[in-house]
């Protein structure tokens, strides 16, 4: 049986590489903290103002009718979509009653968007920075340029990694194999910046053929454009 | 590094071009391609290539004709409204016989549109889109691995024949993140004594340019390029046949219409009824000859395009209006579902039979 992340801070941040899984990653933390906390109040911030494809802002209403509120552009997806951030977006600092994971825009320039709330989440210091890898993006295929880009996101931000997560994968070619070498991959890129592996991150019928006692996420869902289905 | 990696279709794109020895970039981002130039502004300076940013498209695609004509391999990318602004400089190098790749990853227009998936510059592609006699070799992929594929293949035959080549995708190919097997195809190997390198003061020096005030002349250079378009025309066209042998009903399309198309075949044939699909690879040359074959069979043809009707006509003048041609579309940034599909296949196989 693997183990499923503990989450324990109030703000859950996933930053990254573009195309690292982040979004995926946020959607099922905060289905995790969804079925952790039933009476909590949760909620998923959409801070990707740097490409306006697949965002998690267009899962709003599946998001609502699970309990899970949605701090995202009110004009995402419209005719004013402008990088831009809401004033509900306060909630993630404001709200200490509030359960938030945040989904960060990729590399350093989406992860400047965070650092106007940098202060008030570090002063508040309940906080969990994770890191989000894929060791099979082309841009990161070594565990140097992998702590590199992080390196960028941390400075951009001005807040630094606390956790990373393996979130290797080949979309429908993954195999436990690949989630495995993943970890592996993961832990160079903690060696080099000196920040620990939180857990990794796996679809969901993948889980029962990881090694026993491996700290897994399950993924049961991937934020698309509605109705293709893959060759 | 023929491993396998997790690309997005923009990233396939802007490595495949690199595994094939373009080391020139010239663009100016849009939704839905910015990624090819945010990829090749991070590799470029790292492997001696050159990438540009330019002020405008139009910049830009000069930018691309005068690497074009210096012999190198160069490319620009952009979507649709971008695509148009591009269109004199595109003209200019189809009258100049310059090699070099464009890439359209559409979005819904017209005007400045939306920035969702869309097919709508079918004839602007096909038709060649700016001024005058001429062609672009037009290829659509269907998935990020042939993003990568066909990029190389466009490099070559923009080589081989002296034209400038279109991939026509569109936002979702190039959002999708799907994996890829990246090959390493080197630098491509024709000779290119035409290009602007300088004489040495050893030959005669070389002139690229598209203007001739003598008309004559203007002409035998319009009919020598014909006769290098009828050569691609006998050499290079590309398409996918899927369970077409035994079909009453054949769907056309391309790019990501040709995935939904698939699994509406799917559907069908679940349901009892024969359907295939027909991918043409390049939509110029438009693989003609191969779906007329088709319609010696077939009983029905339905084009499914991101468009309001585009590629229906070149599947209309392709079975020569021996079968009738339905269309099942979206457009402006909408998708047509599998299910929108499979009730077109139906009612063009029910139209059949109540003909019969």
């Amino acid at each position: 049986m693997t183990v499923l992340p503990e989450l324990r801070a109030r703000v859950t941040v996933l930053a990254g590489h573009y195309g690292s899984g982040k979004s995926t990653v946020a959607l099922a933390c905060a289905e995790l903290l969804r079925s952790r906390f039933p009476d909590g109040r949760i909620a998923l911030a959409d801070l990707d103002i740097v490409n306006p494809y697949f965002r998690t802002a267009d899962c709003g209403d599946a998001l609502r009718k699970e309990g899970i509120g949605l701090i995202a552009s009110g004009f995402a997806s419209s005719n004013v979509d402008v990088p831009a951030m809401p004033g509900d977006a306060y909630r993630i600092t404001g709200d200490p009653g509030l359960r938030v994971v945040v989904d960060v825009g990729g590399d350093d320039r989406g992860a400047l968007a965070l650092g106007r709330y940098a202060p008030a989440l570090l002063a508040e210091g309940d906080l969990d920075m994770l890191g989000v890898i894929n060791a099979c993006r082309p841009l990161t295929r070594t565990p140097q340029d992998a702590a590199g880009v992080l390196r960028e996101i941390s400075a951009a931000c001005g807040i630094p990694f606390t956790g990373l997560v393996n979130c290797t994968n080949l979309g429908r070619d993954t195999d436990a194999g690949t989630v495995v070498s993943g970890l592996a991959f993961a832990e160079k890129v903690a060696e080099l910046t000196s920040v620990p592996v939180a857990f990794s991150a796996a679809r969901r019928e993948l889980c029962g053929a990881l090694p026993d006692g491996m700290r897994v996420l399950p993924v049961s869902r991937i934020i698309s454009h509605g109705g293709i289905e893959n060759f | 590094m023929a491993e396998k990696v997790l690309m997005k279709g923009n990233e396939a794109i802007a490595e495949a071009a690199i595994s094939c020895g373009c080391r020139h970039y010239f663009g100016y981002p849009i939704t839905p391609q910015t990624e090819v130039a945010a990829y090749m502004a991070k590799r470029m300076p790292k492997i001696g290539g050159t990438f540009l940013q330019a002020e405008s498209e139009i910049a830009a695609i000069n930018m691309v004709i005068g690497a074009a004509a210096a012999g190198v391999r160069v490319m620009t990318s952009s979507s649709s409204p971008g695509i148009s602004l591009k269109g004199e400089g595109i003209s200019y190098m189809a009258g100049c016989d310059l090699p070099a790749l464009i890439v359209n990853v559409q979005r819904g227009g017209p005007g400045l549109g939306g920035i969702q998936p869309s097919q709508s510059d079918y004839f602007q592609a096909t038709r060649g889109g700016g001024h005058g006699d001429y062609h672009l070799i037009v290829l659509a992929p269907a998935s990020v691995q042939e993003m990568a594929e066909l990029t190389v293949r466009s490099f070559d035959l923009a080589d081989k024949y002296r034209v400038p080549c279109m991939l026509l995708a569109d936002g979702t190919m190039g959002q999708m993140m799907e994996p890829v097997t990246l090959g390493q195809s080197g630098g491509g190997t024709a000779e290119k004594p035409w290009a602007l390198t300088g004489t040495g003061m050893r030959r005669p020096h070389n002139i690229i340019n598209s203007l001739s005030l003598t008309p004559d002349e203007l002409e035998r250079w319009n009919v020598d390029r014909y006769k290098r378009y009828a050569q691609i025309a006998a050499n290079e066209v590309m398409y996918e046949e899927y369970l077409c042998d035994d079909a009453d009903v054949i769907v056309v399309g391309f790019g990501i219409a040709a995935r939904v198309a698939r699994n509406a075949v799917n559907s069908a044939r679940a349901a009892g009824i024969r359907a295939g699909m027909f991918r043409p690879i390049t939509l110029w040359p438009f693989p003609k000859e191969a779906l007329f074959a088709r319609a010696a069979t077939a009983k029905a043809f339905v084009s499914v395009e991101l468009s309001m009707g585009q590629l229906i006509e070149d599947v209309e003048l392709a079975v020569r209006c021996t079968r009738p041609v339905s269309l099942c579309s979206r457009t402006g940034g909408m998708i047509p579902s599998p299910a929108e599909v499979l009730a077109a296949i139906k009612a063009a196989g029910a139209a059949q039979k109540g003909g019969n």
